[in-house]
């Protein structure tokens, strides 16, 4: 809206001739890159037996368990992340920086190691978990509870990431706006900056949606493998793997397709 | 024990001859050997592992280590290994008809693989016994938390053979994809009990207490070894599989809480 004629004309112009191959060739190797393994997936399919499979009890409840506990942990990684990335990206304190590497430590941590961490500080000998035990009888491993832990512990960096991301490239001239005309920070933070950066939100939830989907190492760790209570279809998948790999096709292609699904779906309204 | 390896490392170096054949195509091994092993060989392998290279100089074996099943998957999924030991006989049966094992070995060793030591259950707790756990019968109270092994796994499959056997319903709170992983929760405390082979619990040493029970007769491991059909070096394979089967291999296998086969 601010941007002088000739450049927007310009970019008019990059935007409808052909793609110039030095960025098409990478392209498409990096679409093929990313199928193909998708396409071997499909390829060793045993459709024939994939109806019983599919509508098997056990394999339902695993995929409950996945679609609800990834939810939740998106939405407690919004609640608690997106005020997160707000502080990185607009407040000043020291040690901003340290925050911030710290933060992305699950990203860069094996989950399996993270679900070890998580152990030995929620665990029932826990750091903090031996208080939870001790005062609230709680214990936390083993729990469907523990499992929606292990995902925000992964998946919130994607979220705050994105976010923060957002808020940098949002126009902060809008806030200061608000500001001198009287709003409050909160307000500001409410009205004008949330609505802004909501394309950012959606995608870093999804992003995060989707790792807590896929979520494995941290799971197995520390909340364990329970038909029911804590076996989602990542680790459904990893135990089918080990008898009968034809039914961990099966389940990997329906954890696939129904995650493409709601991420396609989610995508479709966004737009 | 000591004597023992020092008795094997001088056969293989004595036998340098024209007039053994045998001893001497042994000495002459080199490469890189693979072995895929069930997680409770980790200990001992290892230190068989550091025997065979000090045997045979120009040898480096790589170990992998992880649940039978899991291996097995991998081996027949074409993943490069020269020698595969089992925890039990159906995995190695999983990769007989798979993969299959190297013909020229297993007519001389047996088509199914070569049983070289066994292992029974065994109730791991953590030290002091919080739970005071005495029996398998105790395991089947909710109040005590235990760990045990996916019965996708060989440490599951047994521990279904022995509660099937007793008419033992145990309130698991996990079923974990392999024995250590049992043991890991254990010796954190996060269970009160879990039920790992005895080999684990003597080599998890002050780390988790062993409650012996008499119903672990009704499931005993018999742990198979075979070279594969794939191996690059089916002799040095071969070597490796003679070196656990022999005596030094007898003795640290007894050591880190094995039966003999």
């Amino acid at each position: 809206m601010t941007a002088p004629a000739p450049a927007r004309g310009r970019a008019l112009r990059a935007r409808s001739g052909r793609p110039p191959w030095i960025l098409l060739v990478p392209a498409l190797l990096g679409v093929a890159f990313l199928v193909l393994p998708l396409l071997g997936l499909l390829a060793s399919t045993p459709w024939a037996t994939m109806g019983e499979r599919i509508t098997d009890p056990a394999v339902l409840s695993a995929l409950w368990l996945s679609l609800s506990t990834a939810t939740v942990a998106t939405a407690v990684c919004l609640v608690l992340g997106v005020p997160l990335a707000w502080l990185l990206a607009r407040a000043e304190f020291p040690g901003r920086r340290l925050v911030r590497a710290l933060i992305t430590v699950p990203l860069v941590i094996p989950p399996v190691v993270g679900g070890v961490a998580l152990l030995l500080v929620l665990g029932r000998n826990g750091l903090l978990g031996r208080h939870l035990d001790a005062w609230f009888g709680l214990t936390l491993p083993f729990t469907t509870a523990a499992v929606v832990i292990a995902q925000v512990f992964v998946a919130m960096p994607f979220l705050v990431v994105s976010v923060e991301g957002a808020l940098r490239g949002a126009d902060p001239r809008f806030e200061e706006a608000a500001a001198t005309l009287g709003a409050s920070r909160a307000t500001v933070f409410t009205r004008i900056t949330l609505p802004a950066v909501l394309p950012g939100v959606g995608a870093g939830a999804a992003l995060c949606w989707a790792r807590a989907l896929g979520e494995f190492g941290a799971t197995i760790t520390f909340a364990g493998n329970f038909p029911g209570t804590t076996q989602t279809m990542p680790l459904a998948v990893y135990m089918a793997m080990q008898r009968d790999p034809e039914a961990a096709v099966v389940l990997s292609l329906v954890l696939l397709l129904v995650s493409l699904a709601v991420l396609a779906g989610l995508r479709g309204r966004s737009t | 024990m000591a004597g023992a390896l020092t008795l094997t490392a001088c056969s293989a170096a004595d036998g340098t001859g024209p007039d053994a054949p045998g001893a001497a195509s042994r000495d002459g091994l080199t490469g890189t050997l693979t072995v895929l092993a069930a997680a409770s060989l980790t200990d001992v392998f290892t230190e068989l592992a550091e025997q065979f290279e000090t045997d045979n100089p120009g040898v480096e074996v790589e170990l992998g280590f992880a649940g039978s099943s899991a291996l097995a998957a991998q081996i027949n999924s074409g993943a490069p290994a020269d020698v595969f030991a089992s925890a039990n006989t159906d995995t190695m049966a999983l990769v007989v008809d798979g993969a299959g094992l190297d013909t020229a070995w297993a007519a001389d060793h047996g088509r199914d693989g070569a049983v070289f030591a066994t292992n029974t259950l065994r109730i791991a707790v953590p030290p002091g016994n919080p739970a005071g756990v005495e029996d398998l019968a105790d395991l089947s109270d909710d109040s005590v938390a235990t760990a045990l092994c996916a019965p996708e796994v060989p440490c599951g499959a047994a521990t279904t053979a022995v509660t099937d056997a007793e008419g033992v319903e145990i309130a698991a709170v996990t079923l974990e994809q392999d024995v250590r992983a049992v043991l890991t929760k254990v010796e954190l405390g996060e269970v009160d009990a879990g039920l790992v082979y005895a080999t684990d619990v003597a080599a998890a040493g002050d780390a988790v207490e062993g409650v012996d029970f008499p119903e672990s007769d009704s499931a005993v491991n018999a742990y198979p070894v075979g070279v594969l059909a794939d191996a690059a070096d089916p002799e040095l394979a071969a070597a490796w599989v003679d070196l656990v089967l022999s005596d030094t291999g007898a003795d640290a296998l007894a050591a880190a809480g094995f039966g003999a086969p």
